[in-house]
């Protein structure tokens, strides 16, 4: 679960990492009074949306007068930003955060994040603050600095000083990146973080350091079994696709794409090489759909609909490896969702595993225009064949 | 022979009285796996399914002499499970449960260091040795005793290489779901070695996805240790960046991770490749008929 910039930066104060003096505001009225009490003469209106790239794409500006904070708040609530992390419709931006403009002496990067390969939470810096972090990894790596914390002993101070001395910090800096690191660190544990980012960590003319921006990503399983209330009741569902967000509701794992052939699978490997032979036979997958190992002919039926419902679907395969799940079962929950939908497009399924057979025999028997399928290569061929037909 | 279970594992079962760890015990019993009872806290002396239910994994390890754990006990509790088993002595632990905290799994990792038990999983399907030991949740009726080794990052893409592999007769020595999750016990490489030096797998299958460097770390060590037939298969060369495709650990990040990357990583040392699940059987076949 992604948050806010301003979410993000009352979870840092929590943990007394310093940020600059700020308010959220949700109205031009209200981003007037957050300027005027944090008085002049300059402020920055940042549009509180959930992807980076942000100052590149107008969503972050310099405002000299309060008719300018109320002039460039106007301006963004209500609107959409696309930066090159969303897609071309962008998100909506239903709030702005009002800072104090600063004296900026130097911009660093600061992050941390689990690393896979090392089974580790890895920090990150870089003295190549405000830059775009994957642009350096891609051509300057040898300019990221990274610190892997031990699970058990945790963050030491002289990894901090480590990184601080590399990033060309003087003592009095590393001092407050060592306080500012081993927060992030607390924060990460507790809150149960897949991602935190400072980017830039600013030092100021007064030697001071400051998160100027701020991003988390928390764990959703962490969010699942209810561990991180206070974040769980912090998500802004207008950030995220409408459909993905309903399929969850049913408990379907629903991702939409670029193309015109809709797939319901079970397992999440399974569904995503669904894709890949639909690409394979020529064809362009609508969706990635997961309804899940123990699934019912509810979700069935719902997933049915959700796919169904996507103006862009021409085509539908329904690929089930029946493990714990039925394929009889899974055939009467497609029955029932073509009854109950009304699906005008050609429906390809293709059964396999336990009582594959009386699956087969209720939807022969359905009386509905359903396309069988022998085997996975048999159905992306009849798909694509009927999409392009 | 087979690699780490067989018909002589005994096997208990921790979330023993769930709904989850209940029917799954049942299929387990049904298709011969030496159940030798379960735990579930506040229940211990109680029967299930025939079988001594303990408070605890170590009063059921004193009392079963179990060298194996099928864990079902929900996220929050899993990382609990996972180390409560291996203090007991559990040699071989499978953990179906999906969705425990990655931070969880980063401690469970490094302390697992401290003991001799191998963790499979999370959130994978288990492990079968064909007609001899079923732990976890596959479907035991589409396998088939034989050479074929295979370790898979997913689900039911093991049930299509397993039953790919059945229907061309070669069947299975033993089937590892090593889990979508980003961080995992056993890794392709941990299982690879054990196949490599199992008398009984002629060839080895790979089912890999998309995120992380696994794949590509599998790649380098088979091209260094490894004389069987191996074939490969990545799914995800459609998954968009920075989408988590279901599985937790199943996303490109950064650039990262991507089915390209592994299938060329693959490619270059050596292993038989195929771009569509539904070859996987009729490339191990390939690979045994020259």
């Amino acid at each position: 679960m992604n948050l806010h910039e301003f979410q993000a930066k009352h979870i840092f104060s929590q943990y007394g990492i310093p940020i600059p003096k700020g308010f959220v505001a949700r109205s031009a009225a209200e981003a007037k009074a957050a300027a005027q009490k944090l008085g002049g003469p300059v402020w920055v209106v940042k549009a509180q949306v959930h992807a980076g790239g942000r100052g590149k794409a107008g969503g972050v500006k310099i405002a000299k007068s309060l008719d300018e904070v109320v002039e460039f708040t106007e301006g963004m609530l209500g609107a959409r930003l696309a930066t090159h992390q969303t897609d071309e419709h962008g998100l909506p931006i239903d709030s702005v955060m009002i800072e104090e403009g600063l004296d900026i002496a130097r911009e660093i990067y600061l992050g941390a994040l689990v690393d896979r390969a090392s089974k580790r939470v890895v920090f990150m810096g870089s003295a190549a603050g405000g830059m775009d972090i994957e642009e350096v990894a891609a051509t300057e790596p040898e300019k990221i600095i990274t610190v892997r914390v031990n699970p058990v002993a945790g963050l030491q101070a002289y990894q901090c000083r480590q990184m601080g001395f590399a990033l060309g910090l003087t003592p009095a800096q590393i001092k407050q990146l060592t306080q500012i690191m081993q927060a992030l660190a607390r924060c990460f544990e507790e809150r149960d973080l897949s991602l935190v980012e400072i980017n830039p960590l600013i030092v100021t003319g007064d030697d001071e350091l400051l998160a100027l921006d701020a991003k988390i990503n928390v764990d959703d399983n962490a969010i699942e079994i209810n561990r991180q209330a206070e974040i769980a009741d912090m998500r802004d569902v207008s950030q995220e696709d409408e459909t993905e967000v309903k399929a969850a509701e049913h408990g379907l794992n629903y991702i939409t794409l670029d193309g015109n052939i809709g797939c319901m699978v079970n397992g999440a490997g399974l569904a995503m090489a669904t894709m890949d032979v639909i690409k394979l036979h020529g064809g362009e997958p609508a969706n990635f759909l997961d309804v899940g190992g123990g699934t019912n002919k509810e979700r069935v039926t719902e997933a049915f609909k959700i796919i169904s419902a996507s103006p862009d679907v021409q085509g539908i395969l329904v690929n089930i490896f029946g493990g714990i799940v039925r394929c009889d079962m899974i055939a009467e929950g497609v029955i029932e969702a073509v009854k109950e939908v009304g699906v005008n497009v050609p429906v390809v399924v293709r059964l396999e595993g336990t009582n594959v057979e009386q699956g087969k025999q209720l939807l022969a028997d359905s009386g509905l225009d359903i396309i069988p399928a022998d085997n996975l290569t048999d159905g992306a061929d009849k798909v694509v064949g009927a999409v392009s037909a | 022979m087979s690699i780490l279970v067989d018909k002589n594992t005994k096997v208990i079962v921790q979330g023993f009285t769930g709904k989850q760890g209940t029917f799954h015990a049942e299929q387990c019993i049904a298709y011969g796996t030496n159940i030798v009872g379960g735990t579930t806290p506040g229940r211990g002396g109680e029967q299930h399914l025939d079988r001594p239910v303990f408070n605890t994994v170590r009063d059921a390890v004193d009392d079963t002499a179990a060298d194996a754990s099928m864990i079902y006990v929900p996220g929050a509790f899993a990382a609990d499970a996972i180390l409560e088993a291996a203090e007991a002595g559990i040699k071989v632990i499978a953990c179906i449960t999906e969705g425990i905290p990655v931070l969880d799994m980063l401690k469970v990792k490094a302390a697992l260091d401290f003991y001799d038990a191998t963790l499979i999983g999370p959130n994978c399907p288990g492990i079968i040795t064909p007609g001899e030991c079923k732990i976890g949740i596959m479907p035991g009726h589409i396998h088939k005793p034989g050479s074929i080794g295979i370790v898979s990052r997913s689900g039911t893409l093991t049930y299509e290489a397993v039953k790919q592999t059945t229907d061309i007769g070669m069947g299975q020595s033993t089937c590892v779901g090593i889990g979508g999750d980003p961080i995992q016990g056993m890794s392709f490489i941990d299982v690879i070695e054990q196949f490599e030096a199992d008398r009984q797998t002629k060839g080895i299958v790979m089912v890999g996805e998309i995120g992380g460097t696994a794949e590509e770390e599998a790649a380098e060590y088979i091209q260094a240790n490894v004389r069987k037939p191996v074939v490969a298969y990545i799914a995800g060369v459609t998954a968009p960046a920075g989408k988590r495709m279901g599985h937790a650990g199943a996303i490109i990040s950064g650039g990262k991770g991507t089915a390209a990357d592994k299938f060329g990583a693959l490619e270059a040392a050596g292993v038989a490749t195929v771009r569509s699940p539904a070859e996987i059987g009729q490339r191990v076949s390939d690979c045994f008929t020259g």
